[in-house]
């Protein structure tokens, strides 16, 4: 895009434009940077229509239409519908066992040994780094490669798109509740842990009545977040409507993929309105 | 102490009646989530279950960090980056050109036609579309790079319309009253005012789209993914954990990178 | 012995010396005002002796023990055992009264009653009293968000009072309440030190209510204490050197011009402070 524009000036402009050379420059060394990249991703239009790929992806594609609707495909494609919101909605549940109490200990605001400092000061510290680290592993290692892991340890089902979601949604659940306790008004739980409160009743009595709506809303936006991850997680073999569809592309099914597709767009389409309405219904 | 009364001991509760039927709602809904899938959360912690993640944690380790398979995993590292910033580099290409139809440039039929097609570009996911590709063109990065551009077009396409939509309207009409043809009316009244909100989209969906290219090898299209699948379908656990750990690396730097940035941005006033 | 501290110096992590040499020693039961201009330091020696702030330096002894020696379990009941009525109550806004008041005993209860209690509240009697005594009863189930500064000010004291604490430390009480209503939470907390035979120890911006309920004053100015003497003895002279103002005003809880006694006029009478009548 940047690339364009130098171009549209005449090149032999009478006066030159001072920016010119640096235009011509950055052009250059974009190019330069751009080759090799082309090169490593293998950049190929021309595969695209070897004629065995279009003959493959054109029957494929011709089958698309019209979607298979026969009650028993169908039926199959509602279990795995059911299947795939089920994940996501215990995922979310195991997930948030996992924040509350990651999200509680990483929270400075219900630190009891930062009053003064007190003892236990280091260890504290200490505890708090750990679970950083934690989340940062629990959250950075993509969903997906999760549940690859997962189906080895308890095989091909749901049981690992379950576990998946708990784990990478835990990561991020915790790391984002602690940062909510810290932004609002801290002051409450701080007086309480000052009276001799544990740090959990300050946190119920002191922090959770002004941020458990915020606490509440981001949740339900990360289960939409979840049930579209349950859908990509079933092409390792996590169940759900990700597994039907991936057999049907290995099958080269295309009324059935088409079919999953539609019945995608409807789960994320309807995963999106319960969000919205829970979150305004919580405002 | 005078008693308590029972209006007193009814408006004692913390909660409304609706907090409950919300709380009890919620609580059915996961009950029957674990229920729908059979699946029982205290069988995890038996100390069976227990044992049996230990064993196969424990084959994890030590992961292998022999100078031959870290260059393998750096030129995979680099392939997933390649993927992302090709993927990304064409999809701001082609949303940029469909926006122009997208924000009504080109009557009302051109843009609803336009929205459909960025609709469902953007609807289907990135695995999804990088399967469907992988058929048309071949295992290998390639797919990759189609699969991301792709759904990114989606993506990009409806943000960039929003846009030019946005945009003021005073620097392409002075330039139609002088009688400018229409693409250089585009190029230099209108492409100027938001090329920085453009490339801010795109800056921010390439970081996404690394992160999940280095998932998309899953299904065959290059990248890290492909060699934690091959990895793991070999068992060769010890290669697995070191493509796990430099995914979860490059997925470190690109956050702190981006923070970087953005904290950068807000620092000079952008 | 209630507290003792020794030449206690402190400096905020920003570097400002808040506090330098404070000697005090107070026996059980006492009770005591601490007046002083803004930003004299009477909010940081209550916190110090609340154990929320660490000094720089000195010693401290707070109900027998050095906080900053004890392990963390003893610390907390150590805390449980002191009671702080904020100047700005640290209550969320979404609570209703009740809980507020009840929190007051969270470092007493175990904790399954005060997690039972957020479901249904363990004692109904209990905070119900301590809000009735400060003319507050029919808000027990109000939520905070919806009463008035002074009103919430009040929830904090009444969570204090349900707290029955042996130390009862009180920084600004009455700030926004009008004299009055003043006068009836001082009364209050007064009454509650007196009756349990624990001491009170008030920061106070109005000097009128300082003379008039405490028996001893302490004037604290620019971190340091200026006097420390009986209410009696209290003279118009120290009073306006603490506060410095040649305008010749002293601060109240109703704005209006403060004439305080001569000493020895004062032991004659009786009286310490002449005020409006409306006031008594
Ligand atoms: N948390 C803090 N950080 C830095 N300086 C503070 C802090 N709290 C108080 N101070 C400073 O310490 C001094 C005493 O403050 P404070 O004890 O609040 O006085 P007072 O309650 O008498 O108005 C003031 O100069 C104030 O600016
Ligand atoms: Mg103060």
């Amino acid at each position: 895009m940047m690339s364009a524009l130098p171009s549209a000036l005449p090149p032999t402009a009478p006066l030159r434009d001072p920016a010119a050379l640096s235009r011509a420059g950055w052009t250059l060394a974009a190019l330069l940077v751009l080759w090799p990249l082309l090169h490593i991703a293998q950049f190929r239009p021309g595969d695209l229509f070897d004629a065995r790929n279009l003959k493959v992806m054109g029957n494929f594609v011709g089958q698309f239409f019209p979607p298979n609707t026969s009650p028993e495909f169908l039926g199959f494609a509602f279990k795995a519908t059911l299947e795939t919101l089920a994940m996501a909605t215990a995922g979310i549940a195991l997930a948030m066992l996992l924040a509350v109490p990651l999200g509680l200990a990483l929270s400075h605001s219900l630190s009891i040994s930062r009053i003064g400092p007190g003892p236990g000061r280091g260890l504290g510290e200490v505890i708090r780094a750990a679970t950083r680290f934690v989340l940062l592993v629990l959250r950075g290692i993509p969903e997906i490669v999760w549940a690859l892991l997962l189906v080895r340890a308890f095989g091909l089902g749901p049981a690992a798109g379950v576990l998946a979601v708990a784990v990478t949604y835990g990561g991020m659940l915790g790391k984002v509740y602690s940062e909510i306790l810290e932004s609002g008004d801290t002051r409450p739980a701080r007086a309480l842990l000052e009276s001799g409160s544990g740090r959990l009743m300050a946190f119920f009595y002191g922090l959770l009545p002004g941020s458990a709506q915020e606490l509440a809303s981001y949740t339900v936006y990360r289960w939409e977040c979840a049930v579209r991850a349950s859908v990509i997680m079933g092409f390792v073999g996590a169940g759900g409507l990700g597994q039907l569809m991936d057999q049907s592309m290995k099958m080269l099914n295309g009324g059935e993929v088409s079919s999953i597709l539609i019945i995608f767009l409807l789960l994320v389409l309807l995963a999106d309105a319960i969000s919205v309405a829970i979150r305004r219904l919580l405002a | 102490m005078s008693s308590i009364s029972l209006a007193e001991r009814r408006q004692a509760m913390g909660f409304c009646i609706y907090c409950w039927l919300g709380l009890a709602s919620l609580v059915v809904v996961v009950w029957a989530s674990f229920a729908y899938l059979s699946l029982d959360p205290m069988r995890l912690f038996t100390a069976e279950s227990r044992g049996y993640m230990g064993d196969f944690v424990r084959r994890f380790f030590p992961p292998d960090f022999s100078a031959d398979y870290l260059q393998r995993i750096g030129k995979g590292a680099l392939e997933t980056l390649a993927i992302s910033a090709i993927g990304t580099l064409i999809a701001a290409a082609a949303g940029l050109l469909l926006a122009l139809p997208a924000s009504g440039r080109f009557g009302g039929v051109a843009k609803s036609l336009t929205r459909f097609l960025l609709n469902f570009l953007r609807s289907v996911p990135e695995l999804v579309w990088a399967a469907l590709m992988v058929l048309a063109a071949g295992l290998g990065p390639f797919a990759g790079t189609l699969a991301l551009a792709l759904h990114t077009t989606g993506v990009l396409g409806r943000l960039f319309a929003e846009s030019l939509e946005n945009a003021p309207r005073e620097p392409a009409l002075a330039l139609v009253e002088s009688g400018a043809p229409a693409t250089l009316v585009f190029v230099y009244g209108t492409l100027p005012l938001v090329t920085p909100q453009l490339i801010a989209y795109s800056l921010y969906r390439w970081e996404m789209n690394i992160r999940m290219a280095t998932i998309l090898g899953f299904v065959g299209a290059g990248g890290l993914g492909q060699m934690l699948y091959y990895e793991l379908s070999l068992l060769h656990e010890a290669q697995a954990s070191s493509v796990i750990m430099a995914m979860l690396a490059l997925v470190v730097v690109v956050d702190a990178v981006s923070a970087w940035v953005r904290r950068g941005q807000i620092r000079a006033g952008g | 012995m209630s507290f003792e501290l020794s030449q206690i110096g402190l400096v905020h992590a920003n570097g400002q010396r808040a506090l330098r040499a404070i000697t005090l020693s107070v026996t059980g039961g006492e009770r005591i005002a601490i007046i002083g201009p803004s930003g004299a330091g009477k909010t940081s020696l209550l916190r110090i002796l609340a154990t929320s702030i660490r000094p720089s330096e000195g010693r401290v002894s707070v109900l027998q023990s050095n906080p900053w020696q004890l392990s963390g379990h003893e610390l907390k009941r150590l805390r449980a055992r002191i009671g702080v009525v904020h100047q700005f109550p640290p209550i969320p806004p979404r609570q209703r009264a009740i809980t507020a008041v009840l929190a007051g005993r969270l470092g007493q209860w175990p904790w399954w009653k005060s997690a039972l209690s957020l479901i249904y509240p363990a004692d109904i009697a209990g905070p119900r009293e301590q809000l009735a005594r400060l003319d507050l009863a029919d808000r027990l189930f109000e939520r905070c968000d919806r009463l008035s500064g002074g009103q919430l000010q009040r929830i904090g004291v009444a969570r204090v009072l349900y707290q029955r604490p042996d130390l009862l430390l009180a920084d600004e009480p009455v700030s926004a309440m009008d004299p009055a209503l003043a006068d009836l939470t001082v009364n209050q907390l007064h009454s509650e030190a007196a009756t349990r035979g624990v001491t009170l120890v008030a920061s106070l911006h109005a000097v009128d209510v300082a003379l008039r309920w405490f028996p001893r004053v302490i004037g604290l100015r620019a971190g340091e204490i200026v006097f420390d003497l009986p209410a009696v003895k209290v003279s118009d002279g120290v009073l306006r050197d603490l506060y410095a103002s040649e305008t010749g005003i002293l601060p109240t809880q109703d704005n209006q011009p403060l004439t305080v006694l001569p000493a020895e006029e004062a032991a004659v009478n009786g009286l310490k402070v002449v005020v409006p009548p409306r006031v008594i």
